[in-house]
């Protein structure tokens, strides 16, 4: 037992974050809402030159065969980047969906019609997109739809109702892809927020040792600080389980903790996205300070990957079912009854 | 990243469920605080732990333990609270000044009190608080003025849990004419020494939990002084991280209560408002989270780490799990949640569920306010001025 990250594992996380860092910051994402353009293609070139969108993949794909931790990580950096770029959803979900069905990845990005989901998010950017005919996955090139775009609140989020007819030819496979596939879609949703919810906090904790009133910088106002200590409690509680989920193979407890990880980043994005608002005062609800794209982005991935209330059900199912325990906490192999029956 | 338990760990898991299941007593003790028979009884126990070398696994053997890592402990503490064992009396010496001891003791220290300790036989109350110093323990003033090889304590100190029946005391005092944090020294006393006068303070349900201690010209020897003289901040410091960020509360009691509580859940379901079904599901994950977090931070020190700012993070995240999870139980009880477990109509546990509730209000207050924790979380975590 060892819940620790990897040299390696700490190391690609750094790696991404310094990436994003420096071609992600908010003046980047206003100069691409000021293009128009739906992406920014110099971002997107480092990216691939590092090889994430192939992460996941097997080496002999031309992939880096890494794991859900790693992809966490990932996502974690880009929760708080807010990434404009698709990158979580195909290499986190389309990429090991298309490997599992034996399919080859195409050039360019897939998106990822999940039935949980009611609109798809990149799809006019994609190469190709993952639809859902009722339990059946169907692989459909991006010129064989038809989209209708939706406006979301968070500005880099295109969203799209999909119009297409299912064929033979294009079936890639079945329910349990649509299945593995929510599972990774909540708890790298649940990785984004936590990444969202950590930036929420950054972005604040900066802003309210500038800012002075009575004489004083705000952020040494007790209850200034309350609010970000608060907010912060809830991100330490909800990375472990983040990072636990992903490492958890299968399992009834596996799926539980997914969910978990998923209400405890939201829980954790939510609260630091609305104290960020108040701790900024009039500043944190104007177009002017990044704190809105960090609130958007978490209102949005809330609800996606599954409801609150979806999750709170999942938990409840395993809750209600499954032997619970401190013996539990990792799934453990159940010992024998042994001990107590030789003890009695 | 490896969270598969390794065989060897799997194996000390059922060491430790075999023994309790043959020495766990089968009728639960008489609670240590109200009585002096309890306080017998649960010593009794800790003799019982400390024979089968189980009194405190992760000391050094020579002083009484097995010199277990910390994920063997808390696996040890997994199959503790599983198997219902009662509760230790001995935790302010077993958990916090133990490990001060290990730390900042002399040999000598270390062999006079850490045997004692584990053996049951010292039972610690610690003596930090007084009526003008609660959350600025700083502003103690109760003095130590060197006299030749002794001090002579004097002051009033309060809220001493345990104090009416236990044997010896730590606390600070300061060198007369000292401000604040210096000229502050850790020192152990026995509190049957003369000039020791207990008064016993009851909590809000009448039960004797802690006490105030008048001291009177106590004369210890200087050999009590726990670290350098003038130095007691320091080491209590490391006594307090010890308290909030580890030791003091392992996961594993919160989700065996956590587990319970999905049992009166669905005992009581048919009759309870369904909202407290997500207050039910909150309660077993946040003791969830809380085990993971402590396995990370077990993992990182393992590996040398150090303990930082989670020792206020997980006070104020176990506190207000604790709170919020009997809250829910309560809720769940409905009318019953009001009885007392003498009451003739209580079913069994229900008495079990106030008392619970009753101790999980004090959690945000003692071992440093959570008030105090979110600005030393905003502070020294988050580098917010002062
Ligand atoms: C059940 C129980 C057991 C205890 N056991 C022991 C024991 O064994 N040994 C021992 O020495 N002590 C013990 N204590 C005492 C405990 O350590 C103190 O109660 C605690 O440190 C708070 O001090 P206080 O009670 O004097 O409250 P105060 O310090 O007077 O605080 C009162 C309120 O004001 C708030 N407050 C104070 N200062 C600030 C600030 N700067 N910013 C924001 N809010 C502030 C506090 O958070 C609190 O809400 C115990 C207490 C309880 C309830």
């Amino acid at each position: 037992m060892d819940f620790r990250l990897t040299d390696e594992q700490t190391m690609l996380a750094e790696a991404v974050g310094a990436l994003l860092h420096d071609c992600c910051s908010g003046a980047d994402l206003r100069r691409l809402l000021e293009s128009g353009a739906a992406r920014d293609a110099g971002r997107w070139a480092q990216i691939e030159a590092m090889g994430l969108p192939l992460m996941l993949a097997p080496e002999a794909r031309g992939g880096s065969g890494l794991g859900m931790v790693e992809m966490a990580l990932v996502a974690i950096a880009c929760g708080h980047a807010a990434l404009p770029e698709p990158l979580v959803e195909h290499a986190g979900i389309a990429v090991p969906a298309l490997v599992a069905a034996g399919r080859d990845v195409p050039a360019g990005t897939v998106a990822v019609g999940h039935p949980v989901n009611p609109f798809v998010a990149d799809a006019d950017t994609a190469e190709a997109l993952l639809l859902a005919d009722g339990d059946a996955m169907h692989l459909v090139p991006r010129a064989a739809v038809t989209l209708v775009r939706q406006d979301s609140i968070d500005p880099f989020r295109r969203l799209f109702r999909v119009d297409w007819k299912p064929a033979p030819a294009t079936r890639t496979g079945g329910a349990a892809l649509w299945e593995a596939a929510l599972e990774r879609g909540a708890l790298l949703a649940a990785a984004q927020l936590l990444g969202l919810a950590q930036r929420a906090v950054d972005i604040s904790v900066a802003y309210t040792k500038e800012r002075q009133q009575f004489g004083k910088p705000i952020g040494s106002f007790q209850a200034v600080k309350h609010h970000l200590a608060s907010a912060q409690v809830k991100i330490e509680f909800a990375r472990p389980v983040v990072l636990a989920a992903a490492a958890l193979p299968a399992s009834s407890l596996a799926r539980a903790r997914v969910s978990h990880a998923k209400l405890a980043a939201q829980a954790a994005a939510d609260a630091a996205s609305h104290a960020a608002v108040q701790v900024h005062g009039a500043m944190g609800y104007s177009w002017e300070v990044d704190v809105h794209f960090v609130l958007k982005r978490a209102l949005a991935l809330g609800q996606a990957w599954g409801t609150p209330g979806f999750h709170r059900a999942r938990v409840a199912e395993h809750m209600l079912s499954a032997p619970l325990g401190p013996d539990r906490t990792f799934d453990a192999v159940p010992l024998q009854q042994e001990a107590r029956s030789e003890a009695a | 990243m490896d969270i598969r338990y390794t065989p060897e760990e799997q194996a000390f898991r059922v060491e430790v469920r075999r023994w309790m299941a043959a020495h766990v007593p089968a009728q639960p003790l008489p609670d240590f605080d109200s009585t002096r028979e309890g306080f017998e009884a649960h010593r009794q126990w800790e003799r019982t732990l400390h024979a089968g070398g189980w009194g405190m696994v992760t000391w050094p053997v020579e002083y009484g333990g097995r010199g277990l890592d910390l994920i063997r402990w808390l696996i040890f503490e997994e199959e503790y609270y599983r198997a219902g064992a009662p509760g230790r009396v001995n935790q302010n010496g077993i958990f916090l000044l133990g490990p001060t001891l290990i730390e900042y003791g002399t040999p000598e220290q270390k062999a006079r009190f850490l045997p004692a300790m584990a053996a049951g036989d010292h039972i610690w109350a610690q003596a930090w608080s007084e009526p003008g110093a609660g959350s600025d323990l700083a502003g103690v003033r109760s003095t130590a003025v060197r006299d030749g090889d002794d001090y002579v304590l004097s002051g009033h100190k309060i809220w001493s849990s345990r104090a009416v029946h236990a044997d010896w005391a730590f606390g600070l005092f300061r060198a007369p004419g000292s401000e604040r944090h210096k000229g502050l020294s850790l020192i152990l006393f026995p509190l049957d020494a003369a000039g020791v006068t207990v008064r016993p303070i009851q909590r809000l349900d009448g039960k004797p939990v802690f006490a105030e201690l008048f001291l009177d010209n106590v004369r210890v020897p200087v050999a009590n002084r726990l670290g350098d003289e003038g130095q007691g901040w320091a080491v209590c410091m490391s006594t307090a991280g010890f308290e909030r960020g580890l030791m003091l509360r392992s996961p594993a009691r919160f989700q065996v209560a956590a587990a319970k509580l999905v049992d009166l859940y669905r005992a009581r379901a048919g009759a309870a408002d369904p909202a407290l079904g997500a207050a039910v599901a909150q309660a077993w994950m946040d003791a969830d989270a809380y085990a993971l977090s402590i396995y990370a931070t077990a993992s990182r020190l393992m590996a040398g780490g150090t303990i930082g700012p989670e020792t206020s993070t997980n006070k104020i995240f176990w506190s207000e799990l604790d709170l919020d999870l009997h809250k829910t139980a309560l809720a769940l009880l409905g009318a019953e949640a009001e009885l007392t477990a003498a009451a003739p109509d209580a079913s069994a546990d229900v008495g079990d569920w106030l008392d619970g509730y009753i101790f999980s209000l004090a959690g945000p207050i003692y071992a440093g306010a959570n008030e105090i924790q979110r600005n030393i979380i905003a502070e020294r975590m988050l580098g917010l001025p002062r």
